[in-house]
C-alpha cells in the first residue's frame, strides 16, 4: 500500500539526499516526490509517496524526524489530508476526434493549455487515481505524452510544529575571554 | 570541564583576520579539544601548517582508519568528543569504517576532512571523493563548508550534535581554499538547529506508571546498556536496582554500567551471554530496558524473546522505541534524568508496595541464583595448554576491575566480556554494533592518550592484530605503555567456530599461518615482546607486561580449537543455548 509522507525540511544542500537515503537504504522505491520552498524561503515542503510496509512506516518517519535538517515529518496516509496531483498530457489526434477529446477533458475538469493542428496539451489536477483514468481515456484517442507532478498534500489538521530554541555556546568562550581580559 | 592554561593562551581576540585553518583550530580550542588523531595530505596542508605551532596535540597515526578508531577510544574512555582528521579522497574514505562504528555504538566523534578547492569540486580532481555523499549514511550529520563565513558556526554545531542527545559521529568536510581564505573571526555565542530535537525529560505520567509497574512485578529484570554509560547514569542505575532489588544484566555495550561485583549483577545477556542472564530475560514478567536497543545479538529470535514480560523501555532516541520490540510502556528521555525521577517516585511508593509480592520476589531471586549455580561462567583452565578464558581471568586479576580494556572483535572479545570484570563505566572499549576487526589496538591508543595514568590493555586476536600492526609505530613513537595481548589461536576463531558448527566443519580461509615472531616484531619497533604457550608462564608473563614501563607485546599461543560458549545459534531463542561443545558419544 502506498503511503504519503509530508516533510518540512531546511532548504539546505544535501537535505533531499538525507531523506531519500533513509528510504533507499531500506530498499524502498519512491513512487513520487515533490519538493518546493515554503512561505519561509529557508524551508522546503516535501511530499513523498512510497511503498513501505505499514508496520515499518512509523520507524521510517521517526528516522526522518531524527534528521537534523528535518523540522517535521508527518504521515498523511491515514489522517485527514487533501492530496492532489497534476498531469500534463499532450495528445496527438485526428481532426475528427477533437470535439470528443474536449468533451472528455471537460468531464475530468481538464484545461486546454495548448492547441494545434496536431492535437492538444491538457492539464488536470485531481487525485492520482482519477488521473490514471484520464490518461487511459486520452490514450484511446491517439498517441500521448504524459508528465505527472507527483502527489502534493496538505494536512487538514493543524499539527504543532515544535522547534528547538538556540543553544548558547558560551562556556569555553566566556571562560577564555574572562581570563584574557 | 576546565580549560587548560595552554588553551587559554591561544584564545584569540575577537574579530581578528584569520585563515580558515586557524579559525578551525580556534573553534576546536573553544570546544576544549586537547588531542586530535590524524594523517595529513595534500588538501589539508594549510591546516597542518596551522598545527605547526599550535598547542593542540596532533597524534600522527599510521592509517586514517586508525585515526577514527583512536578518536573513538578517546571518546569511549572519557565521554568527551573524540576528534580525527584526514585528507580528501582516500583519507576520507579510510575514515568510513570508524564512522560507521561510532554510529552503531553512539560514540561522539567529530571528523575533519579536507576537500579539494571549491572550484574543483565535481571535476574529478586529484584525490577528490564525494565525502559529503559517502558519509551521509554513516554519520549522525555531516557538513560541507563552502564558505569560510560558515566555518565557526559549523564547527560548534558539529560538536553539539556529536555530543548531545544520542551521541554519534559528525563529519565536517572543508575544501582547501576555505582553509586558506582569510576572514574576520568572531566567536560564536549560540547555535541554532531548529530541527534537531533532543528529548531529555521523560514524561512524568509515564514515569509514575513505570514505578507502579515495577512495584507490581513479581519477577522484574533490569536490562541495561550503552545508554547508561553515554548518559553517565551508573549511580542512578545502581539506586534503581537496589531499590527494587532486581537482578540486572549489562549488555556488551553496557559492561561496567553496574559494577561487576554488585550483588544484583548477573552478567552479559545474548548470543554469548550467561545461562542465568538469558534465562532471566526469558522468564521475567517485567523487563526494564534502559538505554538499550534490543539488538539481535541480545534478543535472539525476536518472537521468542522475553515472552512473558511486559516491557518498559527508556531511551533518548524515539526511533529506538518499538523498533524491534513494542514496549508496554515507553519513556523517551535521557536515561539519567528519567532514572532520577523514577527513583524518587519508587521511594514515594515504596511504603505501600515494597512488601508486596515479597514472596514471589524471593522465589524469583532463588530461581536466578539456581540458574547461576547450574551453569556458572567459569573459565576453563588446563595444565597442558593455555585456555583463552584463563588469559581473561588473569587479566581480570591484574586489572582488579580498574584497567581499561580495549578489545578487538571475535572470540577473544566474547571471552573478555564474559570473564573480565569492570567496576566502572568507560573501562570496556569494544566495537559492539559494527564488529570491526582492527578496532582494539587503535582504540587502546586513543584511550591511553585520553587517560595517561590508567593501565590500558589491548586484547586482540591474531587476525585483528594483523590489521593493526602499523599502529605499533604510533605506540613506539609515543612510548605508550599499552599492554598488547594477542590471544593467538592461529585462526579467525569466530568464523571458524561457525564453520565448525554450521558448515559441516569445512574450514575455509580461516587459518592464519605465518604469524610473525613477536619478539622480533616488537624489537623492530624498539619495545619488548614475548611469546608464551605454557599455562605455567601465563601469570608471570602478564605480570611482566604490566610491570614494564613502556609498551609490551605479549603473544599468547592459546588452545587452537576452543570455542565460545554458551552460544545461541543464529535464529534461536535465547533460552535455547548450547552450553558447551558437543560431547563425544561413547560406543
Amino acid at each position: 500500500m502506498l503511503q504519503i509522507i509530508s516533510v518540512l525540511v531546511e532548504n539546505k544542500p544535501g537535505a533531499l539526499m538525507r531523506i531519500t537515503g533513509l528510504l533507499s537504504a531500506r530498499g524502498y522505491n519512491i513512487e513520487s516526490l515533490t519538493v518546493a520552498r515554503t512561505l519561509d524561503p529557508t524551508l522546503s515542503r516535501m511530499s513523498i509517496v512510497v511503498d513501505v510496509e505499514p508496520q515499518l512506516r512509523t520507524q521510517v518517519i521517526k528516522q526522518m524526524n531524527k534528521l537534523i535538517n528535518v523540522l517535521q515529518a508527518t504521515d498523511l496516509t491515514d489522517t485527514p489530508a487533501v492530496k492532489r496531483e497534476m498531469v500534463l498530457v499532450r495528445v496527438r489526434t485526428q481532426l475528427n476526434s477533437r470535439t470528443a477529446i474536449l468533451k472528455e477533458a471537460e468531464i475530468f475538469g481538464a484545461r486546454v493549455v495548448d492547441s494545434s493542428t496536431e492535437g492538444f496539451a491538457l492539464e488536470v489536477t485531481s487525485e492520482s487515481e482519477k488521473l490514471d483514468e484520464f490518461i487511459d481515456v486520452m490514450r484511446s484517442y491517439g498517441e500521448i505524452d504524459v508528465t505527472r507532478s507527483g502527489t502534493v498534500a496538505v494536512s487538514l489538521e493543524a499539527k504543532k510544529l515544535r522547534l528547538s530554541p538556540p543553544v548558547p555556546r558560551t562556556t569555553p568562550v566566556e571562560e577564555a575571554d574572562t581570563i584574557r581580559n | 570541564m576546565s580549560t587548560s592554561p595552554a588553551h587559554r593562551a591561544t584564545v584569540v581576540p575577537e574579530s581578528k583576520l584569520m585563515s580558515g585553518a586557524k579559525i578551525l583550530l580556534e573553534c576546536l580550542v573553544r570546544e576544549n579539544v586537547d588531542c586530535i588523531f590524524g594523517y595529513p595530505g595534500g588538501v589539508t596542508l594549510p591546516l597542518y601548517d596551522a598545527f605547526y605551532d599550535h598547542p593542540i596535540r596532533h597524534v600522527l597515526v599510521r592509517h586514517e582508519q586508525n585515526a577514527a578508531f583512536a578518536a573513538e577510544g578517546y571518546a569511549r574512555s572519557t565521554g568527551r568528543v573524540g576528534v580525527c582528521c584526514a585528507t580528501s579522497g582516500p583519507g576520507a574514505t579510510n575514515l568510513v569504517t570508524g564512522l560507521v562504528d561510532s554510529m552503531m555504538d553512539s560514540i561522539p566523534v567529530v571528523a575533519i576532512t579536507g576537500q579539494v578547492s571549491t572550484k574543483l569540486i565535481g571535476s574529478d580532481a586529484f584525490q577528490e571523493a564525494d565525502t559529503f555523499g559517502i558519509t551521509r549514511s554513516c554519520t549522525k550529520h555531516n557538513f560541507l563548508v563552502k564558505n569560510i563565513a560558515e566555518l565557526p558556526q559549523v564547527i560548534h554545531e558539529a560538536f553539539y550534535i556529536a555530543s548531545s542527545g544520542r551521541p554519534g559521529p559528525v563529519l565536517v568536510d572543508i575544501p582547501k581554499d576555505v582553509f586558506q581564505a582569510q576572514s574576520h573571526y568572531t566567536p560564536v555565542s549560540a547555535i541554532h538547529l531548529p530541527g534537531y530535537k533532543v528529548f531529555t525529560e521523560g514524561h512524568t505520567g509515564q514515569i509514575r506508571r513505570a514505578a507502579q509497574m515495577m512495584w507490581e512485578a513479581k519477577r522484574p529484570f533490569v536490562y541495561a546498556g550503552g545508554g547508561i554509560i553515554a548518559a553517565a547514569a551508573s549511580e542512578e542505575l545502581r539506586e534503581l536496582v537496589e531499590t527494587l532489588d532486581a537482578p540486572a544484566v549489562n549488555t556488551l555495550m553496557g559492561l561496567g554500567a553496574l559494577p561487576a561485583e554488585h550483588p544484583n549483577f548477573i552478567s552479559m545477556p545474548g548470543m554469548h551471554g550467561s545461562y542465568a542472564a538469558n534465562m532471566g530475560m526469558s522468564n521475567t514478567d517485567l523487563l526494564i530496558a534502559l538505554g538499550v536497543r534490543f539488538d539481535d545479538r541480545v534478543t535472539g529470535r525476536l518472537s521468542a524473546f522475553a515472552p512473558h514480560a511486559k516491557v518498559i523501555h527508556v531511551d533518548i532516541d524515539p526511533a529506538e522505541i518499538g523498533k524491534n520490540r513494542a514496549p508496554d510502556l515507553p519513556i523517551v528521555g535521557d536515561v539519567k534524568r528519567v532514572l532520577q525521577k523514577l527513583n524518587k517516585v519508587l521511594q514515594e511508593l515504596a511504603p505501600h508496595h515494597s512488601e508486596r509480592n515479597a514472596k514471589d520476589r524471593a522465589a524469583w531471586w532463588q530461581q536466578v541464583r539456581e540458574w547461576k549455580a547450574e551453569h556458572p561462567l567459569t573459565p576453563d583452565v588446563s595444565t597442558t595448554e593455555i585456555k583463552p578464558q584463563h588469559v581473561m581471568r588473569e587479566i581480570d586479576r591484574l586489572s582488579g576491575g580498574r584497567a581499561i580494556v580495549a578489545s578487538d572483535v571475535g572470540q577473544h572479545q566474547m571471552w573478555a566480556a564474559q570473564f573480565i570484570r569492570f567496576s566502572e563505566p568507560r573501562l570496556w572499549l569494544n566495537s559492539g554494533g559494527l564488529g570491526s576487526m582492527g578496532f582494539g589496538l587503535p582504540a587502546a591508543i586513543g584511550a591511553q592518550f585520553a587517560c595517561p595514568d590508567k593501565m590500558v590493555f589491548a586484547i586482540v586476536g591474531d587476525g585483528g592484530f594483523q590489521m593493526s600492526i602499523p599502529e605499533l609505530a604510533t605506540i613506539a613513537n609515543h612510548g605508550l605503555p599499552i599492554k598488547i595481548v594477542v590471544v593467538n589461536n592461529g585462526y579467525l576463531g569466530m568464523v571458524r567456530q561457525w564453520q565448525e558448527l554450521f558448515y559441516n566443519n569445512r574450514l575455509c580461509q580461516v587459518e592464519l599461518n605465518s604469524f610473525p615472531d613477536v619478539k622480533q616484531l616488537a624489537g623492530a619497533y624498539g619495545f619488548k615482546g614475548r611469546t608464551i604457550e605454557k599455562p605455567q608462564e601465563l601469570a608471570s608473563a602478564l605480570e611482566e607486561a604490566v610491570r614494564e614501563n613502556g609498551p609490551y607485546l605479549l603473544n599468547i599461543r592459546v588452545s587452537p580449537y576452543e570455542n565460545v560458549y554458551p552460544m545461541v545459534p543464529a535464529g534461536g531463542a535465547i533460552n535455547e543455548m548450547v552450553l558447551g561443545p558437543p560431547q563425544p558419544v561413547e560406543a
